[in-house]
């Protein structure tokens, strides 16, 4: 090990020693990780139903990649003592989740066993605005003062590109292709904005983030995610509005809808399932 | 003596997916260290995504512990340095094109886009059909001149 690397240990070490500083980091891991599990399954949700057999292959593989993320974020979390990175990921109550609305609703009307009419619309829109939110985040995160999250946004930043650029394409053709595509992409659009403002939401614990230098504030990644899209906005005419809402409540204090109630039980009762036959 | 043994297992565990390449070769090796209880060895994962860091974990910890009994194999995975596709060796290359798989492109363009070359026929006349193949890491590609589709290992680098 280097005389670089020992200090950086003894400096983390101090660091989290640090009132508040803990427990503000834990917090943001858990934000970062809820979002990316629940988008995850919602995306694995899709399987066998996409528009075509190329993107059911693809979509599939970006959710594993995504869980990938999301349980290198809960790996993070039980290094910190937050518990176990498989039990962090499935075993916990919608309540204690901090993942934002958007990311928890419904593919659309019906269940995966039931009749699903999914909304390939408001997919690829939420999964275009997550990304792309989650790119600005990661690229803040790059100069956290929290070293293993710093080196795991540089890991995760590598893989973003290709998501970036999967869904950046099918928003583009969609909408560039006009009549009832583009009709129903606008509104998935317009209801996406109703609660995009709940993605860079940092919930009561917006300031212990910015006093402990783990991310940049909720407005600059706002400032951020919109110097982005707006050339792409501009480019198909499409209108972005002033202020992001959110419609549903903030997930980051723990305010759910039914959508993640019962998505928690699928899975929960999968997970409970899995442990016991390893058993 | 012990390093070159450990080595020389090391690269008897092959990627799971691409049983032509082993680990060695794909440059997932960051470091090995001798301790007095245990050897440990240090991997870093190539994409996150990809599921077979576990069978990969099981068969070092096998592999290697065939060259000593009774020392305890510690395989840990880091995030840093991170993975990028230029670790992957030239004879790592080779092996990814027995397999008919186009090794990851050197050159990417400013703009993130690239080509690949067909690893039948070696022509630089091929199209990206879909971004995402069976795995994340891999593409999907179609060779003009030979018509054959193939997939090529995604390039991944710091820069993008
Ligand atoms: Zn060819």
């Amino acid at each position: 090990m280097g005389r670089e690397t020992e200090d950086m240990i003894v400096n983390q070490k101090d660091m989290l020693q640090k009132e508040g500083y803990l427990e503000a980091v834990t917090h943001l891991l858990f934000q970062l990780a809820d979002d990316d599990f629940i988008l995850a399954y919602r995306g694995s949700e899709w399987l066998g139903l996409a528009p075509h057999i190329e993107e059911d292959v693809a979509f599939s593989s970006i959710s594993q990649d995504t869980m990938g993320h999301a349980a290198m974020f809960y790996s993070l979390l039980e290094e910190l003592g937050a518990g176990d990175a498989d039990k962090l990921a499935h075993a916990r109550l919608a309540k204690d989740r901090k993942n934002a609305i958007l990311l928890e609703l419904a593919n659309g009307p019906g269940t995966y066993l039931n009749e699903p009419q999914y909304d390939w619309a408001f997919t690829v829109v939420r999964n275009f605005f997550y990304v792309q939110a989650k790119k600005v985040k990661i690229l803040s995160l790059k100069n956290t003062s929290y070293q293993p999250m710093a080196e795991a946004a540089v890991k995760v930043n590598m893989e973003l590109y290709y998501h970036l650029l999967h869904w950046k394409t099918w928003f583009m053709q969609l909408i560039g292709a006009g009549g009832e595509a583009r009709t129903r992409m606008e509104k998935a659009v317009t209801d996406v904005f109703k609660d995009l403002g709940g993605l860079f939401s940092q919930g009561a614990t917006a300031v212990a983030f910015g006093e402990n230098q783990l991310i940049d504030t909720e407005e600059q990644l706002i400032a951020a995610w919109k110097h982005e899209m707006t050339p792409i906005f501009d480019s198909l005419e499409m209108k972005m509005p002033k202020k992001f809402g959110m419609e549903k409540g903030d997930g980051r204090n723990g305010e759910h809808t039914q959508d993640l109630e019962a998505a928690i039980e699928t899975l929960s009762e999968v997970y409970r399932l899995d442990v016991k036959a390893s058993w | 003596m012990l390093r070159e043994k450990v080595l020389a297992a090391l690269q008897s565990v092959k990627d799971p997916e691409i049983d032509s390449i082993s680990i060695l070769e794909l440059g997932m090796l960051e470091d090995i260290t001798f301790h007095q209880d245990r050897i440990s060895i240090k991997l870093i994962p190539t994409f996150m995504g990809c599921p077979a860091l576990d069978i990969i974990k099981k068969n070092v910890e096998e592999t290697v512990a065939k060259v000593k009994a009774d020392e305890k194999i510690e395989v840990i995975f880091a995030l840093h340095p991170p993975w990028t596709s230029d670790r992957i060796t030239d004879t790592g290359r080779e092996r990814l094109k027995e397999f008919g798989i186009a090794p990851p492109p050197i050159y990417i363009a400013e703009s993130g886009e690239w080509q690949a070359d067909c690893p039948y026929c070696g022509s630089t006349y091929t199209t990206l059909e879909n971004l995402f193949g069976p795995t994340a890491c891999r593409s999907i590609l179609y060779c003009k001149a030979c018509k054959n589709p193939f997939e090529a290992m995604k390039p991944v680098s710091t820069l993008m």
